[in-house]
């Protein structure tokens, strides 16, 4: 092959001296033709952005599925019309956020509205890239202490959820009732009730162990409510919490695949029937509600010792923020929009087609009262702790770490303290 | 070259047409630079430019905040120095060595093979030919996901057949258990790996003389002894070939990885690659990333050194 190769290159010189007879200058312009269009593509560079009119503002968020999609929309296009501005939106997949506010903070085209995930508004907000919001004069009391903490940066508050989530147990009615058993309140209970509900065809209970955030999330309200602390992870109390779901592991009474599943995974394993129980979140609602001959019910996720401990959940849910686009009439006017977007009509409409909670416990109340089935949820949001709060933008170092430590331990790589003890080592 | 092969007849001219010659010559020699223009800004804007930048970013504490404020302040060897020490560090390096070892050992064997079977003319044998490429035409995101699926623990349609043909009791954790994982993603890897090295080989095989086999089995050179001294020494250039470009394409395999396993469980399939893309993309130190980034070149630059050695020795031959 080698051989053929070196004799079709050495052809090309045999045509060679033909052309040097002829003029040479239709050449150089065929040349200079061919670097035309790089020319122009590298002139194009510069005029990147595209001159908005100074009443649109733009958008950036995740929701890119039904029903967030639409509700959050409609939310957004009712506050912008009552300011009197239109909406320029986008979504993008929540994998790909921050790249793309990266991308567009180092070439200066921000958007004007931005909602983030709530565990990185510290970070982004640490780089000087977002507004505070009590230079813009949008209203930010009222709202459950772990919004505020997951908001606020170096004491000022940046960003705000208008509806938030958080975890809770799942299980199929019919299965418990057959089984005869009760919804779990102890982690003994729970172990039990995995185990007399494991059925050849039908692990106990599923939940997501996964090697990203999302294993991490679900960690948190075991290690939480025991007493962990995310400044110090290798502790008795968070290495007892590691146990519990290594255990469920360990005895196959939770598919070893909690190692390899999102928390979608673990919505559909349970829809199929495949676990009894999950650990998941209320956004599956509507998918649940949607599945025929599917009897579910909520509680919140058991804690060891009840009579000592509080069940402490992780606060999920996004925060809204306002850029630092340097356009401080366009930044006026973001700041307008967001006030009536977190007001509170807004704010009920959203959590109750969206299956959250409102951010503001005054409006609890109403809100149960359109959707009474969410109450479980409700009354964790009350105490639900921000991933942020004790780290702040540290906070990545540490959800790695404990992740590291759960795939250790629910992979029987080590046992739950020295995964813990190994992870710490991450940190 | 034809800036060389010109001159030759201008030397043996008459004096006077030479300053005509040799304005000629430079216009030449212009358009010679025009016509290179292209290319050369080509290769600098899109290969020297990212390797410059991603060598320098290795030395810096490039961050989130750098993208905002433009502030990239000078690491020297913190990040190689933090990367190295990691406990993950030596985990991926082995890693990336028995994922590339085994990736291409078991590609090269397994499409060596199919090149040889393919050798013969057979009925169906260009129908079956083109299905080997099937590998290759589906988009690796894909692959990645229908493998997953395919090796799912409890509902994987290997293990149902495992287990419904009695060879094993349970499902057999494929993607989920520590010893296993990286086995089964180096299985997916050489299933994908598999067509450009049969394609290849079979190329090469092509270009073997019939003559050569019909003068060996008269001296009683057939089957494996025409393997060994006959298609081995004459597939030896493209043999190289394959394995050093098959070396640098598996050490900077991510999706396969990511799409099947995300490093997990516990680390077992974490290599350089898919952790220089999580110091990146998902923990944002981009100077860390590119630090591995950088190891993993070196590497890469290594074999392409050899590969470009035994190129120019198969041509000298």
């Amino acid at each position: 092959m080698q051989h053929r190769c070196a004799s079709t290159t050495g052809g090309i010189p045999a045509g060679g001296p033909a052309w040097h007879d002829r003029p040479v200058s239709r050449r150089a312009v065929t040349a200079a033709g061919l670097l035309a269009p790089l020319a122009a593509l590298l002139a194009g560079c510069g005029a990147e952005r595209s001159a908005t009119s100074p009443r649109t503002l733009r958008v950036l968020d995740t929701y890119t599925n039904d029903p967030d999609r639409t509700v959050v929309g409609a939310a957004l296009d009712a506050a912008a019309a009552k300011v009197g501005v239109t909406l320029e939106r986008v979504s993008v997949g929540g994998d790909s956020l921050i790249q793309r506010v990266l991308q567009q903070g180092s070439s200066g085209t921000l958007p004007d509205i931005l909602m983030l995930d709530n565990p990185d508004l510290q970070q982004i907000a640490s780089t000087t890239a977002l507004r505070p919001f009590d230079a813009l004069g949008i209203p930010t009391d009222g709202y459950t202490d772990g919004i505020t903490a997951a908001g606020t940066y170096d004491g000022r508050v940046y960003g705000l959820a208008p509806t938030v989530n958080t975890i809770a147990l799942f299980y199929d009615v019919p299965a418990l009732e057959e089984a005869g058993v009760e919804p779990p309140t102890t982690w003994d209970e729970l172990r039990d009730a995995a185990a007399a509900l494991t059925r050849p065809d039908r692990y106990g209970i599923a939940f997501c162990g996964a090697a990203t955030y999302e294993g991490t999330w679900q960690y948190l309200p075991f290690f939480w409510s025991n007493g962990g602390d995310e400044r110090r992870i290798a502790s008795p109390e968070a290495a007892g919490a590691l146990d519990l779901l290594a255990d469920l592991v360990g005895q196959g009474h939770a598919s070893t695949s909690v190692l390899n599943w999102s928390q979608a995974d673990v919505k559909d394993q349970f829809v199929a029937g495949r676990a009894a129980m999950m650990v998941n979140g209320p956004w599956q609602i509507p998918e649940l509600s949607a599945v025929d001959g599917l009897e579910y019910d909520v509680v919140t996720l058991p804690t060891r010792d009840p009579s000592t401990q509080e069940a402490v959940a992780p606060l999920g849910g996004e925060v809204w923020t306002v850029p630092a686009t340097g356009d401080h009439a366009k930044e006026k006017l973001a700041a307008q929009v967001l006030t009536e977007f977190l007001a509170d009509d807004s704010l009920l409409s959203m959590a109750e087609q969206r299956s959250t909670v409102p951010g503001r416990p005054a409006l609890t109340e109403a809100f149960l009262g359109r959707r009474p089935e969410m109450a479980a949820f409700a009354d964790l949001i009350q105490g639900a702790r921000a991933r942020t709060a004790e780290l702040g933008p540290e906070w990545p170092t540490t959800a790695t770490a404990l992740y590291t430590a759960v795939q250790l331990a629910l992979s029987g790589q080590a046992g739950a303290a020295d995964a813990l003890a190994e992870a710490q080592e991450y940190v | 070259m034809t800036t060389t092969t010109a001159p030759a007849p201008a030397r043996t001219a008459a004096p006077p047409v030479a300053p005509r010659r040799r304005a000629r010559k430079r216009t030449h020699r212009l358009v010679t630079t025009l016509f290179l223009g292209p290319a050369v800004l080509y290769l600098v804007l899109f290969y020297g430019y990212p390797v410059v930048q991603n060598v320098v970013m290795g030395f810096q504490h490039y961050t989130i905040s750098t993208f905002f404020t433009g502030d990239a302040p000078w690491a020297g060897l913190d990040n190689y120095r933090e990367v190295v020490t990691s406990p993950l560090f030596r985990t991926a390096l082995v890693n990336t060595l028995l994922f590339t070892v085994g990736s291409i050992a078991g590609q090269f064997v397994l499409g060596l093979g199919l090149a040889l079977f393919f050798r013969r003319r057979f009925p169906l044998s260009g129908l079956l030919r083109s299905l080997v490429l099937l590998p290759w035409l589906i988009p690796l995101i894909v692959a990645s996901a229908v493998w997953k699926w395919l090796l799912d623990t409890d509902s994987g349609a290997l293990n149902r057949l495992l287990v419904s043909t009695g060879l094993t009791d349970t499902g057999v954790p494929w993607l989920t258990s520590t010893s296993l994982a990286l086995v089964a993603v180096i299985a997916v890897n050489v299933w994908i790996g598999i067509p450009f090295n049969a394609v290849i080989l079979h190329g090469g095989l092509q270009g073997i003389p019939d003559e050569l086999y019909e003068a060996g089995a008269l001296d009683g050179a057939t089957r494996w002894r025409a393997f060994r001294h006959i298609t081995w020494p004459m597939l030896r250039p493209v043999v190289s070939v394959v394995l050093v470009l098959g070396v640098v394409y598996t050490l900077k395999v991510l999706d396969i990885i990511l799409g099947l396993t995300g490093g997990g469980p516990a680390n077992a399939t974490q290599t350089l690659a898919t952790q220089s893309y999580q110091l990146s993309f998902a923990t944002f130190d981009f100077g860390q990333g590119a630090a591995v980034s950088n190891i993993l070149i070196v590497i890469s630059l290594v074999f392409a050194a050899v590969y470009l050695r035994l190129n120019r020795r198969a041509v000298d031959e």
